[in-house]
């Protein structure tokens, strides 16, 4: 069996204010149902990472794959179908529509992957607001929420669809010591009952410590941790 | 499909969540769009009275034998001075007589053919009327009373009196609302009427009509054909002029060359008599539709602007959109559709109002001298205008719309997730 993710020689340069050589041959892979952290200073391309892994950012070179199969190079669209069915993002700044219900939200991705009806996916959103702990707030509009529910929120979007796996750019960055830990037992849960694999920025070394692996980066390339152990076969 | 709904349901939470924005769009398409109903409706309306004034009775084409110079001299018949340029000074026309040979054929003829809807002989006389010892100059119109009516709606102009008194009452004479004032006479009265030749006859007033054209109503009654006839001391035969009625107005000009030519008469079609006419028509239409449309360019202006603004708000919802799986096409038809509903909500608006005011505007009393049968402002619902309106209302926002969603289509959702 294949990696969930893995990605092989990612270069990316920025051509502004002056060529930067952001990503430098970076090669890293994630398996099933591990949950990954990325540690390293700010500034040294971890978001720019993210955003690649997650199909978002098509501007690089190398090689991309996820549950290997190769993502690199597949159009627009289809980069848009797999961010809406097999992967889950949670962005740092709790990124909601503010004019729409916390329901809705939620239930945006599903109803654009349009495999269940319009109820299945209230069901499930009201199921992944209530593992979140926020579903007294399903029919708030968004912009009402505080930081910490907005983020849970956010997470309940990203499991929406029941991805293959979540990447997150420092998602426990705004939030309080309660509500992180709240959000690293959930994505401990998701990892080992559902085999939910997880690679998740952070700056908190005690998330960090706890999670199965750290990749360490620096300057823009891997310092150590970048491969999992060979994929159970 | 179901796609479409979920982006409808975003479309509509943006468009009421910026209600305000939304509500001022649509009212500058509603403006656009309402002002055109009104102005289309109301200046088609003035055309079509206009228009029915002197189109509605004036024959599609006249025929009548002109008096005027033969064209070939009897010096350009001589093939001796063929080569030779000849000069005819002082070229007098020659002694014929005003009526139309063999008239009833013709008549019967244009009665048959295909393209004619009706054509119906008349015999004009001029004559003096008399009154005590006034004596005006005047014009005896013999006519065939239902064909007139039935062509060239000749009953919408009678103020006074009936047609159907004409036909009833022998010596019965229709006059014009001009001679009836300065001879100060009425329904019921009797005036004298002497022709060219010297003839004296009594004929007895049973209407007046009023065309609206003073030098037509000043001169002209109508008698029926027989009196007229006898005016001029001619027999039944007698015919002066044939008035044609086409069912399609553009045949006007090729069929009055044919009868021209194979009658050896003067056939005057509609276009060359009132050439003047179709002109004023054509540029009242060009400052209405120019009007319009210059609004409906603003209101789109608008909404372009609105849109803008709108997406430079909603940037986040956009990248967020994309970042769990929409695609561009997706936020594009978010956008489109945006601008299409204010497009459709501001135009059904704006007919509703046009249609409001036209309805007022055609109960608003307009009356006038010249116009004997209107009474309120001329106005013309022709549905056709309606969907003018709203295709248009649909096409000049969907315009409109079409840039700003295009650049909607394009954002890059990590420069924006990056840029927080
Ligand atoms: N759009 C951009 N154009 C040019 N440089 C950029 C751009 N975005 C980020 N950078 C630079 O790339 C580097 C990596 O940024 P980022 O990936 O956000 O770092 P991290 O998330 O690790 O803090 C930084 O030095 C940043 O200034
Ligand atoms: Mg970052």
């Amino acid at each position: 069996m294949a990696y969930v993710l893995e990605a092989r020689h990612l270069d990316k340069y920025f051509e502004q204010p002056v060529r930067f050589h952001v990503l430098k041959d970076i090669s890293l892979s994630v398996n099933r149902g591990e949950f990954v952290s990325i540690m390293g200073k700010s500034g040294c391309g971890k978001s720019t990472l993210l955003y690649i892994l997650s199909t978002m950012d098509t501007d690089y070179t190398g090689e991309l794959y996820l549950a290997g199969k190769k993502v690199t190079g597949q159009s627009r669209e289809q980069l848009a179908h797999i961010r809406n069915k097999r992967i889950g993002f949670v962005f740092q700044f709790h990124y909601l529509l503010p004019e729409f219900t916390v329901l809705k939200n939620v239930m945006l991705p599903g109803l654009k992957l349009g495999e269940k009806s319009t109820e299945e996916v209230r069901e499930d959103a009201m199921a992944k607001l209530r593992l979140l702990g926020v579903d007294d707030q399903a029919h708030k509009k968004a912009a009402r929420l505080s930081g910490g529910q907005k983020q849970r929120v956010s997470i309940a979007r990203a499991l929406i669809n029941d991805p293959e796996i979540i990447m997150g750019d420092e998602p426990t960055g705004n939030l309080d010591s309660k509500n992180s830990e709240n959000v690293f037992q959930v994505f401990r849960d998701l990892s080992v009952s559902r085999s939910l694999s997880l690679l998740v920025v952070t700056h908190d070394e005690d998330f960090a410590r706890r999670t199965d692996r750290i990749i360490e980066m620096g300057d823009g390339m891997i310092l150590g941790g970048g491969h999992a152990p060979a994929p159970a076969s | 499909m179901k796609d479409l709904r979920i982006l409808l349901d975003v479309t509509r939470t943006h468009l009421l969540s910026r209600f305000k924005q939304t509500a001022i769009a649509t009212l500058g398409v509603t403006f656009g769009i309402g002002t055109f109903i009104i102005m289309v409706s109301f200046m088609t309306g003035l055309n079509g009275l206009l228009d029915g004034l002197i189109l509605n009775r004036t024959p599609h084409i006249q025929i009548y034998n002109e008096i005027k110079p033969s064209e070939r001299q009897p010096v350009d018949l001589y093939e001796g001075f063929a080569d030779n340029l000849n000069v005819v000074r002082s070229v007098k026309p020659r002694q014929t007589q005003e009526r139309i040979h063999n008239g009833a054929a013709i008549l019967n003829y244009l009665k048959g053919h295909d393209s004619v809807r009706g054509a119906t002989s008349q015999v004009n006389a001029r004559v003096f009327y008399l009154a005590g010892s006034i004596q005006l100059n005047g014009l005896v119109n013999g006519i065939d009373v239902n064909e007139e009516i039935r062509l060239f709606n000749f009953g919408d102009y009678i103020v006074r009196g009936s047609p159907e008194d004409l036909l009833r009452t022998r010596n019965g004479i229709l006059l014009g609302a001009g001679v009836a004032g300065n001879m100060s006479v009425d329904v019921g009265d009797r005036i004298q009427v002497s022709t060219v030749a010297g003839g004296l006859f009594s004929l007895k007033i049973v209407g007046i009509f009023q065309s609206g054209l003073a030098e037509v109503d000043n001169v002209q009654s109508y008698v029926n054909l027989g009196t007229a006839q006898q005016l001029l001391g001619e027999g039944r035969d007698y015919v002066s002029n044939i008035h044609v009625k086409l069912y399609d107005i553009d045949e006007a000009g090729p069929m009055s060359r044919r009868i021209s030519d194979q009658f050896d008469l003067t056939a005057l079609d509609i276009q060359t008599a009132n050439a003047q006419f179709e002109t004023g028509t054509t540029i009242r239409n060009l400052i209405t539709y120019a009007v319009s449309i210059t609004l409906l360019i603003v209101a789109g202006f608008g909404i372009y602007n609105i849109l803008n603004m709108l997406i430079y708000e909603k940037m986040n919802d956009i990248a967020i959109l994309k970042a769990v799986g929409f695609t561009g096409r997706d936020i594009n038809v978010i956008f489109i559709s945006q601008a299409l509903i204010i497009g459709l909500v501001g135009g059904l608006i704006g007919l509703v109002i046009g249609f409001g005011v036209s309805v007022l505007i055609d109960n608003t009393p307009f009356v006038t001298e010249a116009l004997p049968t209107i009474k309120t402002y001329p106005v013309n619902f022709d549905p056709a205008y309606y969907i003018i309106g709203i295709v248009f209302a649909m096409i000049s926002t969907f315009f409109a719309g079409f840039l700003p969603a295009r650049r909607a289509r394009k954002i890059d959702p990590v420069e924006i997730i990056r840029g927080q």
